[in-house]
């Protein structure tokens, strides 16, 4: 698989790392090299095989367990907000959001 | 209603978000409740803080299987989590939880009835995910910056989506009500619209009649009223006709509606058909329903609209609008049947006069969804109009007089009190009603003649005269009967 | 009193007995940790908090309430989140980060208003930047150096707890295993370590890499000592929708550990393993696997014959298949879960931006290394329109195919063995510019967390160049107690664990 500048870009804006022209570069080449590894699952014969999501589904019957409608959590806002880079009145602030 | 101009057809499927009306979060023992300060209920598996993972609200689950049964859908036995990969600053954890290639409720239909048309709603599927938060633009000290909440982050959402079957903003808005109705009759959700509890977006796109091919369709956002979705869809199909007949082509984008200026408009332009990349969520486990707890959930339900309309039509010989009307919420049904057990299922078509008619105009008036007059007091009325104690008229003073308190006690015998306290018993003494058809007569002889001459209506003036002077409580058939009679002559 | 490679028995009767006191412990390990801050093992330490806890246990030991762990030290890898001390999993991301709750193995192991085991917290340990490396050299603040010898690598990501242990720093730690990461950071610095079968330890607290193969594990200088430490942080965990519920999964680790082989009795009956067939498979055992390893395990293999196991050739085909594939899985899952790193709500935000677009994008660029966004980049990639198919869902399928060939290996053996890393620890800066020679290395360990199945490291000797060579024991799904006790069986005829390097003695 072969992959491109324009490859990177685009996936580093899905992904929402700035890159440089440098990096691009730099990371061009590395990352070619590890989907160079990860091709050789194509040439795997899976037909018929379901993925495996939760690796304990080989053995058990994996159902997601319930939680009772109940409140549990109080206002700890003050402790949870503790670490916000920045706030205002309980908010958090983040550059003007233009829509 | 505005036309759809002719040679084109309109292509409509809504896709609805309707807040569960939980006591908790769908991923978190955070409340739900609407309206408390900024981040006091965002706990840290709200805010994604390091570390947290999600657990499941089983009262979420149960509201969607509410509604897949009300809808007659197929509830899947075993439905997936997947997360729905994209940054926003009001989605904390950089993705959604939602459902993509399994959801919980699969199919399902809603009837709706346009003009006299009825026709069923085809929904592709409905499926559980978590709202994301709010951002706020104003009424910040710093300058430059967007606030946010994240409240709301978490609330369980149940997205609800049609075929592009619907061919007319008449037809999407008679579904959008529907569906309001059938969630809050069940009570999944509470449906309020400004609060943002049931929220409509609009897949539109036009094409030339009788073309098979679907146009590209424009999603339609940001609109929290029937009156507008209506407007909003109106507005666009006019839009996309005008691009295509200039030579343009419709763009796929989303677009917001503005009610001021009553159109739609493009959103700053994100990016190209966003790549959600859909996985299964590996923190979650799949989500498995049985036969058993369906069954369980399905008896506990209330008879669903449909049904008891069709009810009402079949044992109380209703029309088909007036069962409509009187299944149109949970609460008017109630009402409705408790009084026609009271009054009798022969005066069923009296009782849904009054219950459509009285009782909801009052309840319009004070607002709320209680009436302050109760079943068996209205039956209490309705009975001493069907024994002709009281004339129509009088009835609905005695409502009157019932609902503003003026019944001491306020019993179910108010109607009795009332109609004893201010001599409204109607007088049905034919004799007393000659006395006064003579003096109204003899009072009014430019009526007389009138009326003799031919004038129809001077009947009506003397016939107002008779009722005034009985004080409103001449037996008003009687008084017509009497009046005729002694004009004749 | 040297306490530093005592056994967490031996302490606890120390303690018991009043020869030592959990504060005087304390400031025994401190005071090692104080002597070797080259290492860079530690991220955070704080005395004050520390010996705060050690009072605790005290009051608690005097109360009569101690249990078998209660104020004995612990030091937790930074990716377990402390409300006291910071929480940066290796990252610039999260310099300043400082939790407000703790861990659930951070609970059980701690003091938890007197229900938790008690233990008395060191600080944090350094690691591989998101727990994502196989040689702590992608750590935002410094290599950890391997204390048998500065000059290589401890392994990874665990290596900050790794070298902990090796160095007599810490008699106990918890690390994290996605990939490897607490068995190869143990077999190279000459430590057990064991990683349960999936779900066994609760996640909740562990910043998340890759949600369907992250674990949390324990690393000492013994199976015993891990047993013992595993018995206090597995259990099911409601806040964790992974955290397994059935029976099986609440069979008591230790108790299982003591009931196998007649483990607390030492070996003089001779066959201890009577009956216990070890599978090798023929996979582990190829080209690339170094012939100074592959002669240590030899002899490890020899060893548990020689207690009356009998060796079953096997063979587990898609071992090499297992490095694509978790190369898959890993950095999709990674690429989500990193995506709440924004700037908005905690973590680093950038000073360098002109709008919002800007401030995500430039935060994270910042906050990130070099590997974490390889990772990051990789994983939106297979995840993204067009490849899912081919990739994700592909790998996925693979990962089936692996967890189905353990259970048929399974069929004829009771565990299976074999080296954990087909080198000894290589030189700092050997290999950190070549990232997929480094995702070669973890040839043995991956397809263990691919299948979720329980894995451990014990030292089994040592390479040409003097460095720990661990063997690997796997074992089915819930049969930690069974193979530590295997091991300990092993660690009684041989004395591999209890070596430790001239400079730490």
């Amino acid at each position: 698989m072969k992959l491109t500048p324009d490859d990177l870009k685009r996936i580093a804006h899905l992904a929402r790392i700035a890159v440089t022209e440098t990096d691009v570069s730099r990371m061009q080449a590395q990352l070619s090299g590890i989907f160079g590894l990860i091709d050789a699952l194509q040439a795997v014969d899976t037909k018929g095989v379901e993925p495996l999501s939760h690796p304990l589904d080989i053995v058990q019957d994996m159902a997601q367990r319930f939680r009772e409608d109940r409140i549990t959590e109080a206002d700890r806002r003050q402790a949870n907000m503790a670490n916000a880079p920045a706030q205002e009145n309980g908010l958090f602030l983040v550059p003007k959001v233009l829509e | 209603m505005s036309a759809i101009p002719a040679g084109w057809e309109v292509v409509i499927g809504l896709e609805t978000h309707a807040q569960l009306s939980t006591a908790s979060k769908i991923f978190s023992g955070s409340p739900t409740q609407y309206g408390a300060a900024p981040n006091t209920q965002a706990s840290v598996v709200d805010l994604a803080l390091p570390g947290t993972l999600p657990v499941l609200n089983k009262g979420a689950v149960e509201c969607a299987i509410k509604f897949g049964l009300a809808v007659n859908a197929t509830i899947a036995p075993r439905s997936i989590f997947a997360r729905k990969n994209y940054f926003y600053p009001d989605l904390p954890k950089g993705y959604q939880i939602s459902q993509y290639e399994l959801p919980v409720v699969v199919g399902g239909e809603v009837k709706i009835t346009v003009g006299n048309e009825e026709k069923s709603i085809q929904l592709t599927r409905a499926h559980l995910e978590e709202d994301a938060g709010k951002s706020l633009h104003e009424g910040l000290e710093t300058s430059g910056v967007s606030g946010i909440d994240l409240n709301r982050a978490g609330t369980p959402l149940l997205e609800i989506v049609t075929e592009p079957c619907m061919r007319s903003a008449e037809e999407a808005v008679a579904y959008a009500k529907a569906l309001h109705g059938i969630v809050t009759w069940i009570g999944i959700c509470d449906g309020n619209m400004q609060e943002g509890s049931f929220r409509c977006d609009a897949n539109v796109s036009v094409r030339r009649a009788g073309e098979q091919k679907l146009g590209t369709r424009a999603e339609i956002k940001n609109v929290n009223s029937f009156r507008f979705l209506e407007k909003a869809i109106q507005y666009e199909v006019r839009r996309q006709i005008e691009v295509i007949e200039d030579g343009g082509k419709v763009v796929q984008e989303t677009r917001l509606y503005d009610a001021d200026r009553d159109e739609t408009r493009s959103m700053r332009s994100k990016e190209d058909a966003m790549d959600y990349r859909y996985f299964p969520d590996p923190d979650l486990l799949p989500v498995e329903i049985s036969e058993a707890w369906i069954g369980e959930i399905k008896s506990a339900m209330p008879e669903l609209p449909e049904q008891r309309r069709q009810r009402f039509e079949r044992d109380f010989a209703l029309s088909a609008y007036d069962a409509a009307q009187l299944t149109a919420t949970r609460e008017t049904a109630s009402y409705f049947e408790q009084v026609v057990e009271g009054a009798g299922a022969a005066h069923a078509k009296l009782a849904a006069n009054w219950v459509l008619g009285e009782v909801s105009a009052l309840l319009n008036e004070i607002g709320g969804s209680t009436s302050h007059v109760r079943p068996a007091q209205l039956v209490g009325i309705l009975n001493r109009v069907i024994d002709q104690t009281i004339s129509n008229k009088a009835a609905k003073e005695v409502f009157h007089g019932i609902a503003h308190g003026d019944a001491p006690g306020n019993g179910d015998d108010a109607a009795d009190v009332i109609i004893e306290m201010r001599g409204l018993r109607q007088v049905s003494d034919s004799g007393a009603i000659e006395k006064i058809v003579d003096e109204v007569i003899a009072a009014n002889q430019k009526s007389v003649e009138e009326y003799k001459a031919g004038k129809e209506k001077a009947l009506n003036a003397l016939f107002g005269q008779v009722m005034k002077a009985s004080n409103k409580t001449a037996n008003p058939a009687q008084v017509t009967e009497i009046l005729k009679r002694k004009l004749s002559t | 009193m040297s306490f530093a490679h005592t056994s967490l028995k031996a302490l606890r009767a120390a303690l018991d007995t009043k020869q030592v006191s959990a504060t005087e412990l304390a400031e025994y390990f401190l005071a090692r940790a104080e002597k070797a801050l080259a290492l860079n093992a530690f991220l955070h330490i704080d005395r004050g908090l520390t010996l705060g806890q050690a009072r605790e246990a005290d009051a608690r030991i005097a109360r009569g309430e101690a249990t078998a762990l209660t104020g004995i030290p612990v030091a937790h890898k930074d990716i377990f989140v402390t409300r006291d001390w910071r929480s940066t999993a290796g990252s610039n991301m999260l310099a300043d980060y400082v939790s407000p709750f703790d861990a659930t193995v951070v609970e059980k192991l701690g003091a938890a208003d007197g229900k938790g085991a008690g233990m008395v917290c060191l600080g944090k340990l350094n690691c591989d930047e998101f727990a994502m490396g196989s040689s702590n050299e992608n750590s935002a603040f410094g290599p950890v150096k391997n204390p048998w010898n500065p000059a290589k690598i401890p392994g990874g990501s665990s290596g900050g707890s790794a070298a902990a242990i090796a160095a007599g720093l810490a008699p106990a730690a918890t690390g994290t295993d996605t990939g490897g990461s607490l068995r190869q950071p143990a077999a190279m610095c000459g430590i057990t370590a064991i990683k349960p079968t999936y779900g066994r330890v609760s996640r909740y607290g562990m910043i998340a890499f890759a949600s369907s193969l992250d674990q949390g594990g324990p690393m000492a200088k013994s199976a015993e000592d891990c047993a013992l430490l595993l018995d206090a942080m597995v259990g099911f965990d409601e806040r964790d929708s992974t955290s397994l519920n059935s029976a099986e999964a609440q069979t008591p680790v230790l108790a299982g550990f003591l009931a196998a082989f007649g483990s607390e009795k030492r070996v003089d009956t001779g066959s201890p393993l009577k009956g216990v067939r070890i599978g090798v498979p023929k996979e582990f055992f190829g080209a690339g696997l170094a012939a100074d390893v592959a002669r240590a395990v030899e002899a490890a293999l020899v060893e548990f014959e020689m207690l009356g196991a009998v060796r079953v050739d096997i063979s587990l085909p898609r071992t090499t298949l297992s490095i694509p594939a978790y190369y898959v899985i890993a950095p999709a899952e990674a690429s989500s879960n990193l995506s709440r790193f924004d700037g908005v709500r905690y973590g680093h935000r950038t000073k360098n931006y002109r709008d919002l677009a800007e401030m995500i994008a430039n935060s994270r660029a910042e906050g990130f290394g070099e590997e974490v966004k390889r990772r990051i980049l990789t994983g939106a990639y297979v995840l993204s329109h067009g490849y899912y198919d081919a990739y994700y869902l592909q790998a996925q399928r693979v990962r089936r195919l692996i967890g189905l060939d353990f259970q048929e290996a399974f069929k004829s053996c009771d565990f299976i063995m074999g080296p954990v890393s087909p080198t000894t620890a290589w030189s700092i800066g050997a290999k950190n510019n070549d990232p997929v020679a480094m995702y070669l290395e973890d040839i043995y360990t991956l397809g263990v967390s691919l299948a979720g199945l329980p894995g451990m490291s014990a030292p089994c000797g040592f390479g040409e160049d003097n460095m720990p060579i661990g063997l690997q024991i796997i074992g089915n799904y819930f049969d930690e107690g069974r193979m530590m006790a295997a091991a300990h069986q092993y660690q009684q005829v041989t004395d591999w664990h209890t070596r430790c390097p001239e400079a730490f003695k």
